[in-house]
């Protein structure tokens, strides 16, 4: 295992190296194919290797010393990197955040008190669910890309060709997020959330146009703050708790329940804190949004299989320590408050990458909430609504690049009749939106455990949350499937590589696979998985429901197979619409009041003026602020107490 | 050997319900006809007049706008049978709901695949409707479970005392959306069972013959589902409890002809506000109060 997870890390920098250096097409394609089957399959192996024995394991990397300066190194790296990059675009003031935390760490690391020896990587049931999804979910968005970017720099010439950049970056992001689910030390848990942090900044600012940099700035600040979060509470458990191991914080938070020093909870919240940030909840929201300017796969990276889950990642590690606690309050409320006001948000976007956008933060704040609640029926909600996010949105979001390089939009507006137009991508976007809410699908399962764990602690604040937050879901998902099953007559010519039609059809199988099959995943991984984080073991959906659940799923599929075959044939319509008799002799036009033809549009309700960003950002942004300032303070409290 | 026969039971429930329930809610239709034609100084039609118009529809030429529309209406008609079944053989009321709002997405879907805009737009009305009520539809769950300690409808019915001693809220609540369901003024903006000016027929103005007898028939199963969802407030482990439901099946179900036929359209948002402070007066109201005193 030791082996297995020393390659995992250290093998995607020196890919990252290696692509940085070489120029050609095709090379950088079959490295990034190699390299990606190679992360895959050790991901699969650590998978196999951890079946075999089912036990926690906390080892040392080789060179445990060296390495420790070499993070401490890298600490100072991306410290002189956002530097300099933020003096370059007139951004000083934002640097101070990164030179506060770097010496704060550096601090702890050289003139430190003393603290307990342990190891610094492990390995445990969470751990191997994460290296699956970055190595699964990851690997293949990477694969994507490579076709994808040719496409993308054919159509968009005025961007600078920086794909060189592009990989490494994507590389050092499996290195960092490998590095971060497996760290016990904190002190190296910091640096690879802080490497995530540049280097999502520096994917967003890609295309270097003011736009990208303006956002990636945002994300950048937005990121450092939750890193400062990371800074503090490694001050405090080194000086107060004498120790930097991520677990012995998490373990001491616990005893607070048990009448310990309510301090200990101190360096939970600020955890918490930063996973808020990371996991772009709502005051924090708006990078994530803007973090679409990015080119497609860098935005399916961001949202699916890492940057996002490393704060729910975070989370769910403390989310024993958060259990009935003012630091869980403050992460359920503000989990529940997001999931709302997200699918409001969403309701009021035509562009299809912004409305991805918004289902992740929505979304996001449903797991987030799971895991401040800090149940184990709602950490297995939480960890289920993970797999399928990732799978779904993963997919969703190749699924509407590759729409975008075929029809030159990504509006809503323009993907009618989508099922006849471009019926293969139509149908796994299909697969992918229905993955995200329909009836059978993870969605559903873990918003009925999660409702019924809210019911169960009497929040009624939460409750209400969930089933509004769950109507609103439902209109903007409904929306967007209407409008590609809808109706048009004209052909497009599909410009999707092979490439990215495996990393598509995969996606799309395994969320069918993951419906069928949840029972199973739930019983052989996430259910040992809740029992290693809680002690106790419990079934959280009984079997009755089980076989409903299957048997909507197999129902469910039958449809879009039925209708992919009506498609192809594609009959002659027998009748045409009504249109109070003014039609020209099809669907597509009518006579207008002036006697000429006119061509016909349905459009979709946006409620613009309801739901707009205009009206509800701003509220939401100064509601999520004072709920963490008053729970922040309310933990401050009782630690200065 | 009593879990299988108790087993057996559920399975005949259902089974039963996927026989009579057409049968009842095309009695129901049909004296809801004969209620309102008599509010309105008509003599009506027949009470039998709805299986009637089924059995003429059914009877019609196969017309298709989009040939996607007839799979997408039969899936929401399979999937709202799907849904009462689980509801009467007493399973997850919780899943019930669900599965009754995946129907309903079928629907939605079978009206837009017309890219007729009279459908178009009663769909999007539609979609409002079910952003107004699915959180009361939800939270009747969450009041369901509040009372008897079960989301399972088998064991709801087996509780001591009736849900509506702890759940009057969430049953006023339930009422009050049920209107949207039942597509009743004020809140017919979809679709209605009158003649509709500015949008036709909404959401089934494309569906003709036998597309349209589906929906017709997934709406009788529907509100014979629903209405068995507002029976399940008053029934407890007391076999008279049963005679209670029926009754306060035959009072909701009068009120709402009553409300159909004293009131006028609203426009949408009028609805979304109404039916979201009623939920949050009634159901949210109620839940705050039990979990205060739990």
């Amino acid at each position: 295992m030791e082996n297995v997870i020393t390659l995992l890390i250290g093998l995607p920098f020196v890919v990252a190296l290696l692509l940085a250096f070489v120029t050609s097409d095709k090379v950088r394609g079959k490295i990034v194919y190699l390299g990606g089957l190679v992360l895959l399959i050790l991901s699969v192996a650590a998978a196999v290797i951890w079946f075999g024995s089912r036990q926690t394991v906390t080892f040392d990397l080789p060179a445990s010393e060296v390495l420790n300066y070499l993070v401490l190194g890298g600490d100072f790296f991306l410290m002189f990197l956002v530097i300099w990059l933020s003096v370059k675009h007139h951004k000083t003031i934002i640097s101070v955040l990164s030179i506060v935390q770097t010496l704060m760490v550096a601090w702890v690391e050289l003139f430190g008190p003393e603290v307990a020896e342990s190891h610094h990587m492990r390995v445990d049931w969470l751990t191997i669910i994460m290296l699956l999804i970055i190595g699964i979910i990851g690997v293949l968005i990477g694969v994507y890309a490579v076709g994808y970017m040719r496409g993308y720099h054919m159509h968009h010439k005025e961007v600078g060709d920086r794909r060189r950049f592009f990989f490494a970056m994507i590389f050092v992001f499996y290195g960092a997020m490998y590095g971060l689910v497996t760290s016990m030390n904190i002190l190296w848990l910091d640096f690879f959330w802080e490497t995530t942090s540049v280097c999502s900044f520096l994917l967003i600012g890609y295309t270097q146009t003011q736009e990208a940099v303006n956002n990636s700035f945002r994300a950048l600040w937005m990121n450092l703050l939750g890193g400062l979060g990371i800074a503090i509470a490694i001050v405090y458990a080194a000086c107060m708790q004498h120790t930097v191991n991520l677990y012995d914080i998490i373990d001491n938070g616990v005893l607070v329940a048990l009448g310990a020093d309510p301090g200990n909870l101190l360096p939970i919240a600020m955890l918490a804190f930063a996973a808020l940030t990371k996991s772009a909840q709502m005051p924090f929201s708006s990078w994530l949004l803007g973090a679409m300017v990015a080119p497609t796969p860098s935005s399916a990276l961001l949202h699916s299989a890492t940057i996002v889950k490393a704060g729910v990642y975070m989370l769910i590690r403390i989310s024993v320590a958060m259990s009935g606690n003012s630091v869980g309050e403050m992460v359920y409320l503000i989990g529940g408050f997001t999931f709302f006001v997200g699918s409001l948000l969403a309701i009021a976007q035509s562009d299809g990458k912004k409305v991805l956008a918004y289902s992740t933060i929505s979304n996001l704040g449903l797991i987030t909430a799971c895991a401040g609640m800090g149940k184990q029926e709602t950490v297995w909600a939480a960890l289920f609504l993970i797999l399928f996010h990732a799978v779904s949105k993963s997919v969703l979001f190749q699924c509407v690049g590759a729409i975008e390089n075929a029809t030159g939009s990504r509006d809503i507006e323009d993907m009618q009749g989508l099922a006849t137009r471009l019926p293969k991508l139509a149908l796994v976007l299909l697969i992918g939106i229905a993955g995200m809410f329909l009836a059978p699908f993870g969605m559903l399962i873990s918003k009925w455990a999660a409702l019924k764990a809210f019911v169960d602690v009497k929040s009624t604040i939460m409750v209400l949350f969930i089933v509004f937050g769950s109507a609103t879901t439902v209109f903007y998902w409904t929306k967007w499937m209407a409008k590609i099953l809808g109706f048009n007559e004209k052909r497009e010519n599909d410009v999707t590589q092979r490439s990215e039609y495996a990393s598509l059809f995969f996606h799309a199988a395994s969320i069918i696979l993951l419906c069928l099959f949840f029972p199973a995943i739930s019983y052989f991984m996430i259910e040992p998985l809740t029992k290693e984080l809680f002690g106790t073991s419990v079934t959280v959906i009984t079997e009755g429901n089980m076989v409903v659940m299957i048997i909507m799923a197999v129902a469910i599929f039958i449809v879009p197979l039925l209708i992919y075959a009506v498609t192809r044939q594609r009959k002659k319509y027998d009748v045409i619409a009504y249109m109070g008799g003014i039609n020209v002799g099809d669907n597509k036009s009518f006579i207008d009041s002036f006697g000429e033809e006119m061509e016909l549009h349905v459009s979709n309700w946006y409620m613009e003026e309801w739901l707009g960003e205009k009206k509800l950002m701003l509220p939401s942004i100064i509601l999520g602020t004072l709920i963490i300032i008053v729970f922040l303070g309310v933990v401050l409290g009782g630690a200065i107490r | 050997m009593i879990e299988i026969t108790y087993f057996m039971q559920r399975v005949i429930a259902g089974i039963l319900f996927v026989l009579a329930a057409p049968l009842i809610g095309g009695l129901l239709e049909g004296i809801d006809r004969k209620i309102s034609a008599r509010m309105q100084g008509r003599k009506g039609p027949s009470i039998l007049q709805p299986f009637y118009d089924v059995a003429k529809l059914v009877k019609k030429q196969l017309l298709a706008v989009n040939n996607l529309q007839l799979l997408l209406v039969t899936s929401y008609f399979l999937f709202m049978v799907f849904t009462g079944a689980l509801f009467f053989s007493g399973c997850d009321i919780l899943m019930c709901f669900f599965a009754m709002s995946t129907a309903s997405m079928f629907l939605l879907l079978a009206s837009t695949s017309t890219h007729s805009p009279y459908s178009t737009m009663g769909s999007h009305r539609e979609l409002i409707q079910i952003m107004s009520y699915e959180p009361m539809v939800l939270l009747t769950a969450v009041g369901f479970y509040l009372a008897s300690d079960s989301f399972k409808v088998y064991e709801i019915v087996q509780s001591d005392r009736p849900t509506i001693l702890f759940a009057p809220g969430f049953f006023l609540g339930f009422v009050f959306i049920l209107t949207i369901k039942f597509r009743k003024s004020p809140f017919d903006l979809s679709t209605s069972h009158h003649a509709h000016q500015e949008v036709v027929k909404g959401v089934t103005t494309e569906m003709v013959g036998l597309q349209y007898a589906l929906t017709e028939l997934a709406e009788w199963y529907e509100n014979v589902f629903l209405l068995g969802v507002v029976g399940l407030f008053f029934v407890s482990s007391n076999p008279w409890s049963y005679l209670a439901a029926v009754i306060a099946i035959a009072v909701v179900y009068f009120i709402e002809i009553l409300i159909d036929n004293v009131s006028a359209r609203v426009k949408w948002q009028l609805m979304l506000k109404m039916a979201w402070g009623m939920t949050l007066i009634t159901g949210g109201l109620n839940l705050f109060i039990l979990d205060l005193i739990r």
